[in-house]
């Protein structure tokens, strides 16, 4: 579970992030939704570490992330995996490389162990025989399992996402929602996905937050996003025509 | 090892120009020059404004890529302390394994200019490689090794500086790696005439 108080960044005197404080529940993807530019990048990057937020906390399980002494934050951190919305798959290493990375560097695990684990993570997410190709190998689709891949292959308590989807056609698209609410489920992880693409909101959207210029507009589920009576959230959801189709 | 052969032979051929109507000056000294000149000055500086074009920029354009894909991001989130990870080992190989660059262009050169001076007739085989052992001031090589390890040092801390701050996408990249080479050379610049005025000035 990942709790956030009262979330606020600024750039350049530009308020990205408002007070934003929300819950995440442990085993179901948590969905960060909103349109570009109204912060939810910036806030998956306050939630990780990588933005220090001007106020606020972030709890990974009651434990102060934003705050708290180093030793702390090394320990959550090796409780994290990442996607990365481009892969941001190392370009020195092939994809067996890549995915053993962090047990190279957070485990003494021997080399046999470490690629059974890894080809069990490749089996996972469908790349069986993908071991030793190059990142400039790989289709969109197949960097993005490769990122995901990377960021469970420690057994982490915490995935995030940021846009999974992005640039993925349709049909891949599906497939990797399926495979994030899947390893959710399956390693009862903490998820959350950053994402604009309501095929995902639809399909995998058990918990979601809306941010509307930087701050948490509403939270709900699927079943009651297409009913909420935000305005604001009425516009995101019904400016994709499907939707507007549905609700006409 | 081009380079640094045709810089000895150029200097070797210049050298005996400009000594050509001296009857009073013996042939070897155009070895002595060709020594002093590589070793002080033209192996370890001419050599820095190749490496910073090549490796620096290399590192810039490879760090600043590594930062607009994210992958920096991704070791910070591993919990990696990323400037240890990337820079570090290149500033350290670079300090490093720059100065016996300098040994080799300097021997290159030396090299060069035998060949040349062979070939043209401008210096026998024997008395140029007495040209090369005469007079000679160990110092020298120390001089060249200490302005070697600086440099080295600051063409791979500037273009990992550069790299590792890039903020924006491929053009920002091309901008970094053009800022690396243009503040690494001005760098070597500026210390090559600090080591000088402090190691060799009166």
């Amino acid at each position: 579970m990942i709790r956030l108080e009262n979330i606020s960044k600024s750039f350049n005197d530009k308020l990205v992030l408002n007070n934003v404080s929300g819950l995440f529940e442990k085993g179901k993807p948590n969905l960060i939704i909103g349109a570009s530019g109204t912060g939810k990048s910036v806030l998956l990057k306050c939630i990780v570490g990588l933005v220090k937020p001007d106020n606020g906390t972030v709890y990974f399980d009651n434990r102060d992330f934003t705050n708290g002494d180093d030793d702390i934050k090394t320990e959550i951190r090796r409780e994290i995996g990442m996607l990365f919305q481009g892969g941001a798959l190392f370009d020195s290493k092939d994809v067996e490389g890549n995915v053993m990375f962090p047990l190279d560097i957070r485990t003494h695990m021997k080399r046999a162990e470490k690629l059974e684990r890894v080809n069990f993570c490749l089996k996972r997410v469908g790349l069986e025989n993908a071991n030793k190709k190059m990142p400039s190998e790989l289709s969109g689709g197949m960097k993005k399992r490769v990122g995901i891949a990377r960021a469970i292959v420690n057994n982490p308590n915490y995935l995030f996402c940021d846009e999974p989807n992005s640039g993925l056609d349709p049909q891949t698209s599906i497939l990797i929602d399926e495979l994030i609410q899947d390893i959710s489920e399956e390693f009862n992880i903490t998820t959350i996905v950053v994402t604009h693409d309501m095929n995902s909101v639809m399909g995998i959207g058990e918990k979601i937050m809306f941010i509307y210029k930087g701050q948490n507009l509403w939270e709900g589920t699927n079943h009651d996003i297409t009913h909420s009576g935000v305005k604001e959230l009425d516009d995101f959801v019904f400016a994709n025509k499907v939707m507007n189709a549905m609700r006409s | 090892m081009l380079v640094s052969t045709f810089i000895g032979a150029v200097t070797t051929v210049q050298t005996a120009f400009n000594l050509a109507n001296s009857p009073l000056i013996p042939s070897y000294v155009v070895a002595q020059v060709v020594r002093e000149m590589m070793v002080l000055e033209l192996a370890p500086t001419i050599m820095a404004l190749i490496y910073a074009g090549k490796v620096g920029g290399s590192i810039a354009g490879g760090l600043g890529t590594m930062r607009i894909t994210e992958q920096i991001d991704a070791l910070e989130v591993m919990g990696i302390n990323s400037v240890s990870y990337l820079a570090m080992p290149k500033i350290i190989a670079s300090a490093l394994m720059y100065p016996l660059l300098v040994i080799f262009a300097g021997v290159c050169g030396m090299f060069g200019g035998y060949l040349v001076g062979i070939f043209t007739g401008i210096v026998s085989p024997t008395e140029y490689v007495f040209g090369l052992r005469s007079e000679f001031n160990p110092f020298t090589i120390t001089f060249a090794l200490i302005k070697a390890f600086v440099f080295g040092f600051l063409i791979s801390s500037i273009a990992s500086f550069k790299g590792y701050y890039t903020q924006g996408g491929a053009l920002e990249v091309g901008i970094a790696s053009t800022d690396a080479v243009k503040n690494s050379v001005i760098a070597v610049l500026v210390s090559d005439y600090l080591l000088a005025q402090l190691l060799l000035g009166k």
